[in-house]
This record gives structure tokens, sequence and C-alpha cells, in this order.
């Protein structure tokens, strides 16, 4: 399981608060607690800081590399500001993201390819975001097309069936999960990726409905998630999802996470 | 009578969904006037619903059940209505700006307006400039509704409403704007009518723009 972790965010008022005030501690904390959880990369976000975003994602991925070694995950739907941040990461980076809108796939995937990176492609395109499954696998394989078109074989690309609020739509989630099945069936080689948070949206107790999601999810064949890894009752739900699912040989990643307390 | 309307009113803020259509016949079949059972029934119940969410003693998916009901109930009736009858507050052009794919708020917003007793008319997302002048010119809505989820999209909600401007189009429209990244601080650079953080002050603030 990829594990992109969250928690660096500027929609999060304690990232956006030291990103203003230029708080290094702050940032330099949340890096280290996410990597030492078991981030894969660390997603990085300074989307909430209007006309000034490259220029505040630029400082938070300096703070981060002189912190950790783990890649980063480089997110804002602007190309300008990927190709801004891209020639200043030291590991070859996840693109968070490309959709099938025009304005967002010529300008990052030749961006992705020459950097040999690895990108998140959401199901969504000019006409408005996939609702159905159907309408999400869909675009799934267009989104494969494009990407391999553009030099990027199937197993750098990571697409987001994308999870709306079951608050709004009570099949929403399900639409997602039987599109993550069909696109691992579909597309053997391509990953699937899932946001958990959008999919609670409204609701109370939010996190208990997030973890049942990515639980269903795992069943289905979700293999990389965007996630916060310190959460140790989600981190816990992932790591005995897999274990169940027969894919932690003699549970030994369960157990290993048991005694680094890791999960609860 | 007052109390097949009290009923009316119960059953659409307790989000009998299933009820509510028998309740608005027994109602009608009673010779209660149909603008009595919008007014005193239906859009009363959803006042009562805006109230709680605001006061946060229910969630949006209840609100939501809630503005279906109402909706259940105003289908059923609305037919029965004279030429004369007002029963709308208003009408609402919505719509999400250009680039912006994001319109699960917008929908909210949609439904609890709906339910307040508005005429709602969705344009959808990613909304051009040229199709938003089109619409406003043909359907000559009191209120328009522009969302954003995207800071990058932001741009797009200030050139809208400039542009509206320009063009001589809000001597008798209002514009609310909303979404994740605006504030009413960006409201009022923008030049905007309004702003409302959530669906519940979506509502308030339309109704105080068109003065009731």
């Amino acid at each position: 399981m990829l594990i992109v972790a969250e928690r660096i965010n500027s929609s999060r008022k304690v990232i956006e608060e030291a990103v203003q005030s230029g708080d290094v501690g702050v940032i330099k904390h949340e890096a280290k607690i996410q990597a030492d959880a078991g981030a894969d990369y660390i997603d990085v976000n300074a989307g909430t800081f209007i006309r000034e975003e490259l220029k505040r994602l630029k400082w938070i991925v300096e703070v981060v590399q002189d912190t950790v070694s783990i890649p980063l995950c480089i997110d804002s739907p602007d190309p300008l500001v990927i190709a801004g941040i891209l020639p200043i990461v030291k590991e070859t980076p996840l693109i968070n993201s490309i959709t099938l809108e025009p304005s967002r796939l010529d300008t990052i995937l030749p961006l992705a390819a020459d950097y040999g990176a690895r990108v998140i492609a959401l199901c969504q395109s000019s006409d408005g975001m996939a609702e159905t499954a159907d309408q999400k696998v869909r675009m799934a394989h267009e989104l494969v097309e494009k990407a391999e078109q553009a030099g990027i074989p199937q197993d750098f690309l990571y697409v987001d069936p994308l999870v709306y609020p079951i608050a709004t739509n009570p099949h929403s989630a399900v639409a997602a999960l039987e599109a993550m099945a069909a696109i691992k069936k579909g597309i053997p080689d391509v990953h699937t990726i899932c946001g958990l948070t959008n999919v609670s949206y409204a609701v109370p107790e939010r996190k208990l409905i997030n973890r049942t999601f990515l639980v269903a999810a795992i069943v289905r064949g979700l293999d990389s998630a965007i996630l916060d890894p310190t959460d140790k009752k989600l981190f816990g739900a992932m790591k005995a999802a897999l274990a169940v699912m027969g894919k932690d040989e003699y549970c030994l990643e369960f157990i290993e996470a048991y005694r680094a307390e890791r999960i609860a | 009578m007052s109390e097949l309307l009290d009923t009316i009113k119960e059953a659409v803020v307790n989000r009998k969904r299933k009820e509510i259509e028998g309740l608005v016949s027994d109602a009608i079949e009673a010779g209660i006037e149909p603008v009595l059972i919008i007014n005193k029934g239906l859009i009363e119940a959803m006042d009562v619903v805006g109230e709680q969410f605001a006061a946060d003693d229910i969630f949006v998916p209840e609100m939501l059940a809630s503005a279906l009901a109402m909706k259940l109930g105003l289908a059923k009736v609305k037919p029965l209505l004279k030429t004369g009858d007002q029963p709308s507050l208003g009408t609402v052009l919505m719509g999400t700006v250009r680039g912006d794919m994001h319109d699960i708020g917008k929908n909210i917003v949609n439904m609890m307006l709906e339910g307040a007793g508005f005429t709602v008319v969705d344009l959808g997302v990613d909304l051009t400039l040229e199709k938003l002048m089109e619409e406003i010119e043909n359907l000559k809505p009191d209120i328009l509704g522009l969302s954003a989820l995207l800071t990058i999209t932001l741009p797009e909600m200030e050139r809208a409403v400039l542009e509206i401007g320009e063009k001589g189009l809000r001597k008798n429209m209002k514009i609310m704007v909303g979404g994740a990244p605006v504030s009413k601080t960006f409201a009022e650079e923008i030049g905007a009518d309004g702003h409302g953080e959530d669906a519940a002050e979506a509502v308030t603030l339309a109704k105080r723009l068109m003065g009731k």
C-alpha cells in the first residue's frame, strides 16, 4: 500500500499560519511525524495562498526536504506551480494532479514525462467530474491512453476515481468503489488512489466513515491512499484490511505496526 | 385547517419523505388554498429547518432530507396554483465559475433555496462568461449565485462580477457568491452583493437581497 501523507496542506489552519509566519518548526515537525509513521510521499499543498501559491510552496518544499529524505507529492491544480516546483525537488516526486481538462493535461503530462515523475490522475474532464462508476472507468481508460501517449507508463499512473459525499448522494461511495474494482480488472498495471475525507463531508464522526470507506476500498483493490498516517485508528484499519485481504504475509506488517504502536 | 397545515409543517421538519405527499393531498381535499399549503406549511417548515441548521442542531443530510420532503409536497400542490398566485420568492440563477468543476456545495445551496421557496435555475459547472451573460439576459433572474472551490478560479469570479457590471446587468439583479475559499472580505473586494458561509446563510442572504 502506497501512502501519501496529507497533513502539510494550507487548508489546515495550523499549516496556513506556519507558512504565513515562516514557522519552520511546525512544518519540520509535520514532515517528521508523517515520515516516521510510514509515509511513502509527503504531500505539500499551499493552495489557499491566492497569487502566492508558488512562492509559499517553494518555501514548504525547502523546509520539508531539509527535514526528511522521502519524496514529495506536489499538490496543485496549477501547471505553473508544478513547473516551478519540479526543478527544486531532490527525489523524483508524485504530481497531484492531472485531469482530462486540456489546460492541465497538456501542460502537466509533458513535465511529468521530462522529470520521470509519477502522476495522480483524477476522473474529471471539461464536462465535469465523473459521477457514475461507468463514467469513472471510461475516464480512467482515457487518462491512461493520454498518459501513454505522453510517454508515461501505466505503472506510473495513480487513478483517483473521486468519491463524493454520501451526505448528498447515498450511492456516491459505491460508485467510487465499483470503479476501483473495474479499473483494477480492466487496466491491471495502473494504480488506484483515493482521498478519504470527501466521503464523510457533513456527517458526524467523519473519521469513522473515512475508515470504513478505506477498508471497503482496500477490499475492492485500492493500492494507494492519500491519508494521515499518524491517525492510529485509520492506519490500524488499513493494516488490518490488508492482512484480512491476504496482502500481508503471516500478518508481519500488521504485527510490526502493532509493536511500533502505530495502530489502535 | 391550521391543524392540517401544522401536520404538513411538522412532517417536513421531521423529514417524513414518505408521508408528505399523502398529507398534502389531505389538505387539498379539505379545501385548503394551495398557496396557503405552500406558504404556511412547506415554506414555514423550511424556515424552521434553516434555523435548526444555523444553530448546529441538525446536520446537512438531515437538512437535505427535509428539503426533499418539501419538494415532494410542492410538486403535489403546484399544479393547482391559480395564475396570479405568486409562490416563488424569486428566481436564482446558479453556477460554478469557469475552470472549476466543483458542485457539491452549490447543489446543496440549490436544494435549500428551492426548499425556501425560490425558483432555481442551475447552469452547472465550468461556466463561461458568454454563457453566463446569455442566460442572465434570457432569464432575467432576481439573484445570481456564483460558486468556486479552487483558489485559482477565484479570479474568474471577480471577472464575472466585473463584466456583469460593465454590461449593465446588475440594475435588477443581485449577485451572491460562495464556496470554501470565498470570504466576506473577498466578496466585498470584488463587489458582490453578499456572501453566505454555508447553505443556511445563503438562504438568509437570498431572502434579504429580495427585501424579505
